[in-house]
């Protein structure tokens, strides 16, 4: 067994786990955060995506292990006091999901896109969500999505969103 | 899937790296960003006793031109590599390989010394190598050792890396005034390994080629360099029936075999095709100038 300290959404969350616990089994079985998703377990379908320290990472393809110490964010970080993060906003208004199996995953994608590249063009967008799969949608809305919360982003006065 | 159970090592300096290696031989394993290998171990493909991860180990993100070569340190990850503007001015064909690896999120945490070490006949990066004549230099309890990654590559995942070596650096040589490279991949979709791909490098002196360096993803036991249409090429000027000869000689060198990405004369016809289109890439590359 082997302790592991993760904080997930500014909480930490410790155990004592076996090196082989996967990082989505953390979230979802340790820190009962079931909104991150298991799709299809084999690095395809990004539905298990979470950001590691800010980055997009698949975590039914990582160890707890491998990334203890580190700072962890869900969907269920998203929300701050009540209010809405922009790019939630954005998949809520854009109707960037029907099902939901997919979207926590990709607003993850999204969020971390937004803060690398306030202002991405279509293509941009498009090529960062490739490795996330969505059986429902056709795509469509949720590009329009990211790019509803991307301008909600650069003028968070007039929302009153929070930025980050 | 959860992986088989293992003694997980987290070892902060190569000399800890390497007693550890030593001391579990075989019945152990590196791991650099884990995208591989642990789908490998969820699969039960592979199952280490001794999982060493490599991430908290100094000196392997080094990414820098140093005596004429582009040193990449083997844990440097396709997400640097991609967006790295040293890499995108010089070396255009390093880049268009990290671009076509999985994807952007597997990206971030995949590494170039993990992709060369898998030894995947589909993996991109081993071609691309190949092309630019790059050299891999190996740490080991006997010393450092630099090999050509020609002898590095040895057969479907597996290299001529001792069991009780670790990668550590993949040394590029800088290229030469009107040099260009390239990288071509024909898949089936976003994330898919290679139905066939192709890594080009040639340099020009005036409008004839002086040096050219060919490479075939996905269709052999290994990554395959194409030899006679590399020798075929020198000397030449690089106009249509020149490079189709060429796209002709690269096809013969491919050894492809039928499956569910297609029957073997198709996977030939592509090699053939990108292999004109890399070698149009590179050549245009090489006469623009920069790169
Ligand atoms: C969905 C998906 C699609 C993919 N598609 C592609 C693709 O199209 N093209 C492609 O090229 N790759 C593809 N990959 C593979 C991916 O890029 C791998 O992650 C990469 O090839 C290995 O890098 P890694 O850092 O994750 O290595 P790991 O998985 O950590 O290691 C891979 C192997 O290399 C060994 N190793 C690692 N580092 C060293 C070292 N420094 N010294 C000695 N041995 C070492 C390990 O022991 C292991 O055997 C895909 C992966 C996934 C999950
Ligand atoms: S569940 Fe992790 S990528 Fe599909
Ligand atoms: S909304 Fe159903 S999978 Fe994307």
């Amino acid at each position: 067994m082997t302790h592991v300290t993760l904080t997930i959404n500014g909480e930490a969350h410790q155990a004592e786990v076996e090196p082989r616990l996967l990082l989505v089994h953390f979230i979802r079985e340790v820190a009962n955060l079931t909104g991150t998703h298991i799709g299809c377990d084999t690095t395809s379908c990004g539905a298990c995506t979470v950001l590691i320290n800010g980055t997009p990472a698949k975590s039914c393809t990582l160890l707890a292990v491998q990334v203890n110490g580190a700072e962890i964010q869900t969907v269920e970080g998203l929300e701050q006091n009540g209010q809405l993060h922009p790019i939630q906003q954005g998949f809520f208004e854009e109707h960037g999901l029907q099902c939901g199996f997919c979207t926590p995953g990709m607003m993850l994608v999204g969020k971390a896109l937004l803060e690398q590249n306030p202002n991405p063009s279509e293509a941009e967008i498009r090529r960062a969500i490739s490795g996330n799969l969505c059986r429902c949608t056709g795509y469509v809305n949720i590009v329009k999505a990211i790019d509803s919360a991307g301008k909600k982003m650069r003028e968070p006065a007039a929302t009153g969103a929070p930025t980050a | 899937m959860i992986p088989p159970p293992f003694q997980y090592y987290a070892p902060t300096s190569m000399s800890e790296a390497l007693s550890l290696l030593q001391q579990h031989g075989a019945e152990s394993k590196l791991m650099a960003g884990g995208q591989s290998l642990i789908p490998l171990m969820k699969l039960r493909l592979a199952s280490p006793n001794h999982l060493i991860d490599l991430q908290k180990v100094p000196g392997l993100t080094t990414l820098e031109e140093r005596d004429g070569a582009l040193v990449i340190g083997a844990m440097v990850r396709e997400a640097t590599l991609e967006h790295s503007p040293l890499v995108r001015q010089r070396y255009p064909g390093i880049v268009e390989a990290s671009e076509v690896v999985a994807d952007p999120v597997v990206r971030n945490f995949a590494t170039l010394g993990g992709n060369l070490a898998h030894a995947d006949p589909a993996n991109d990066h081993p071609a691309m190598m190949l092309a630019l004549r790059a050299q891999m230099v190996a740490i080991g309890p006997r010393g450092q050792r630099r090999i050509s990654v020609d002898d590095f590559l040895v057969d479907t995942f597996e290299t001529s890396l001792a069991p009780d070596e670790v990668l550590v650096e993949i040394h590029v040589p800088q290229p030469a005034p009107h040099s260009g490279s390239a990288y071509v991949k024909f898949e089936r979709k976003v994330g898919d390994y290679a139905v066939a791909a192709v890594a080009a490098q040639v340099t020009m002196n005036g409008d004839v080629c002086a040096q050219a360096g060919l490479a075939l993803t996905n269709v052999g036991p290994r990554s395959l360099r194409a030899g006679a249409a590399q020798q075929f090429l020198i000397g030449k000027r690089l106009d249509d029936q020149t490079i189709r000869e060429a796209a002709r000689l690269a096809g013969d060198a491919a050894e492809p075999t039928s499956d569910l990405r297609g029957p073997a004369e198709y996977k030939r016809a592509v090699v053939r095709a990108l292999t004109a289109r890399a070698l149009r890439k590179a050549a245009q590359r090489a006469t623009g100038g920069a790169n």
